[in-house]
């Protein structure tokens, strides 16, 4: 029926309409359970704080004058690029090594080498975060093992750190990197490297002038997925960070979730949406976004 | 005879053993089909009446508390009543009251609210209902000194009964820190030079400035120099280790070592103490006591959750759930007799007048809320 009324459609309008058939539900899925919530969180923004938890409708720009005016937001947006710019970039160097042996490798059940990668998925993201409470803390394997030695009189203070909060976000987003890259690698014609090594490339240099070109689009959106989950994380600062370690997501979070005052709450969240949105933009002009469903699929 | 005195009865002749399991189980049956036949069909009211049973939302603080409660509270109150009880937890009043925003009314039914200005809140945005106390007797066994600020805050009705009490005092361990040292040092104890990198606090805005306060020898319910108070926030944030959460993290930080001072929930500092951890814990004069109630929010299931909170106030399972949770019960020591075990919990008061304890004015806390919690989140932040 569906299709009898696509063709019917098509006929009327001189246009192939069945794609749109076939892609309503989920278009309407997505403006339901997206367009629309986000939207009324834009709303929010003009919304009048008046105290704890009371607001009332308005339309003023009270809430956007508060986060141009106060360097504190810009503060955590500079804290959040970077902390997400040193955690993509973590991910790019440790995560082209194993993509690489991944894709190369003749090992016949390289299928189990996939699993082992997405194997961490199988762990709730909050107790990946919270083991490493039991590897780097006072207590943990780390300084057991090095009071054990004798190496340290002392236990070290491993945890709760810009570097803890990075090696966080690493393990949970290094998966991300390394089946972008991997994607790119197994697209490569194998015939490319082998023409380079027989006009008398070594094979460092193969390595430099053919594959790690043809692989920098997958490289690329790895970095953007990283760059753009770890920009919008909060739980591991949370965990793993002390007091000066802190995230964007992590200011909302206080907002709407301490301070109770929701239409700036609102605010913060239109900013980084914008932010965050505003890469993946750009990302897609320069590079397409298909390379991403490609390796997301 | 209602139902609800029958209930209480056979209830009683379980607990003291005069009736097999297996009987209670089935007259319990019974008496729901006779309920569901009279009152559901024949009486009309709501399907809830004639149900299995109803579901009652419980919110709170989770850890030991919710074990205790589990386990005291709810498990025999569902075992007794054929309804039940959803526990979850939370790690702020804030989280449920942005869920009841977000979602619709009766989502969210039973919270174990803490103090009266998250009372008060409450009250003000029109979520409380009207209990009928005529239906919660054991009532009458509660404190009149943590009743009267709530009937304060709504003179007309409570929406809330009073069910804990405790201090948030501080928790040193004791091989860093000697019991004399922190006596001595009191409040700042949080400050201690020695154990910069070793210090924890709650990231709560109000325990924050209220120990600030304390700190800077100002009354916690009249602060006239906030200037001074902020200042001592940035110097306790320059030793800190990490702002902690949730009960269950104060608890992981403090066992672990990770932190050698910080304040603390008395009964956590007890649970940790039960578990062998040498942490030492005081309440400096003027340390920060709450107390905290079982409130009932508008669209629950009313009637049930009264029936629910009776059984919670029944002496014998109000002191095995503060035992459990290690705060002592709302119950007034001169009406009820309390155990041993209650009575050495810290904070635990056995003049029934809570005379001794400094509890937030939530008028004076409340009106200062928006500004200081602003001016704290940036502090905490490191601006």
């Amino acid at each position: 029926m569906g299709s009898a009324m696509a063709r019917a459609l098509a006929q009327d309008e001189g246009v192939d309409a069945r794609p749109w058939v076939l892609l309503a539900p989920a278009l309407l899925a997505l403006f339901l359970l997206m367009v629309v919530p986000m939207a009324i969180i834009f709303v929010f923004t003009f919304y009048e704080y008046i105290d704890v938890a009371v607001d009332r409708p308005a339309f003023q720009f009270e809430n956007w004058r508060w986060f141009f005016e106060d360097s504190f937001y810009h503060y955590a947006i500079w804290q959040t690029l970077r902390i997400s710019a040193i955690t993509t970039l973590v991910c790019a160097l440790l995560g082209f090594v194993p993509a690489y042996f991944i894709a190369n490798t003749t090992y016949r059940h390289k299928w189990l080498l996939m699993l082992l990668l997405i194997l961490p998925f199988w762990v709730s993201f909050i107790i990946r975060q919270l083991s490493w409470v039991h590897v780097l803390g006072s207590q943990g394997i780390v300084n057991a093992a090095l009071l054990w030695l004798g190496v340290i009189d002392e236990p070290l203070r491993l945890l709760y750190n810009e570097a803890t909060v990075v090696m966080g976000l690493v393990h949970f987003l290094l998966p991300f990197m390394i089946l972008n890259i991997y994607v790119s690698l197994e697209g490569i014609d194998r015939n490319l490297v082998s023409a380079a090594r027989t006009l008398g490339c070594t094979e460092w240099q193969a390595f430099r002038e053919v594959t790690l070109p043809l692989s920098l689009p997958g490289l690329a959106a790895g970095s953007l997925l990283c760059f753009v989950l770890a920009g919008g994380s909060y739980v591991t600062p949370l965990i793993l960070g002390g007091p000066d370690n802190f995230l964007f997501g992590n200011l909302i979070y206080d907002t709407i979730m301490m301070e109770l005052n929701w239409p700036m709450g609102a605010t913060l969240s239109v900013v980084l949406l914008v932010l965050l949105g505003s890469l993946v933009v750009i990302y897609g002009r320069f590079m397409g976004l298909s390379r991403l469903y490609k390796s997301l699929n | 005879m209602d139902s609800r005195k029958r209930l209480e009865r056979l209830r009683e002749r379980y607990l003291n053993g005069d009736l097999e399991r297996r009987s209670f189980m089935r007259m319990l049956g019974l008496a729901g089909v006779a309920a569901g036949v009279s009152g559901g069909v024949l009486g009309g009211v709501s399907r809830q009446a004639f149900a299995e049973g109803v579901e009652i939302r419980f919110d709170g603080w989770g850890g030991v508390v919710s074990e205790a409660l589990r386990q005291h509270a709810f498990n025999p109150f569902e075992e007794a009543t054929g309804n039940t009880v959803l526990d979850r937890t939370f790690g702020g009043e804030e989280e449920v009251l942005t869920g009841v925003r977000a979602g619709q009314v009766g989502d969210y039914h039973l919270v174990h609210s803490s103090g009266v200005a998250w009372y008060k809140r409450w009250i003000d945005a029109d979520m409380g209902v009207d209990l009928n106390i005529d239906n919660i007797p054991n009532m009458e066994l509660v404190m009149d000194a943590l009743v009267a600020p709530f009937r304060k805050v709504s003179p007309d009705f409570l929406s809330a009964v009073p069910y804990d009490y405790g201090t948030t005092g501080i928790a040193y361990n004791r091989d860093h820190i000697s019991d004399e040292e922190a006596q001595e040092m009191g409040a700042n104890l949080l400050l201690h030079p020695d154990h910069q990198g070793k210090i924890g606090g709650w990231t709560d805005w109000q325990t924050r400035i209220w120990y600030a306060a304390l700190q800077t020898d100002q009354d916690p319910n009249n602060i006239e120099d906030m200037d001074a108070v902020w200042e001592k926030l940035r110097e306790h944030r320059g030793g800190l280790l990490k702002y902690w959460g949730s009960g269950a993290e104060l608890m992981d930080l403090l066992a672990k070592e990770e932190i050698v001072v910080t304040e603390a929930w008395s009964g956590r500092v007890a649970a940790l103490q039960q578990q062998g951890h040498n942490i030492g814990y005081i309440d400096p004069p003027n340390s920060y006591a709450w107390m905290e109630s079982m409130l009932v929010l508008k669209g629950s299931p009313v009637e049930e959750a009264e029936v629910l909170l009776n059984f919670m106030l029944e002496p014998e399972t109000a002191i095995a759930v503060a035992e459990g949770q290690n705060y002592p019960p709302s119950l007034d020591p001169n009406k009820v007799e309390m155990t041993e075990k209650v009575e050495a919990l810290p904070a635990y008061d056995a003049s029934g007048t809570l005379d001794n304890l400094t509890f937030a004015d939530p008028e004076y806390w409340t009106s200062n809320e928006a500004d200081w919690k602003r001016t704290w989140g940036r502090i905490e932040r490191g601006a």
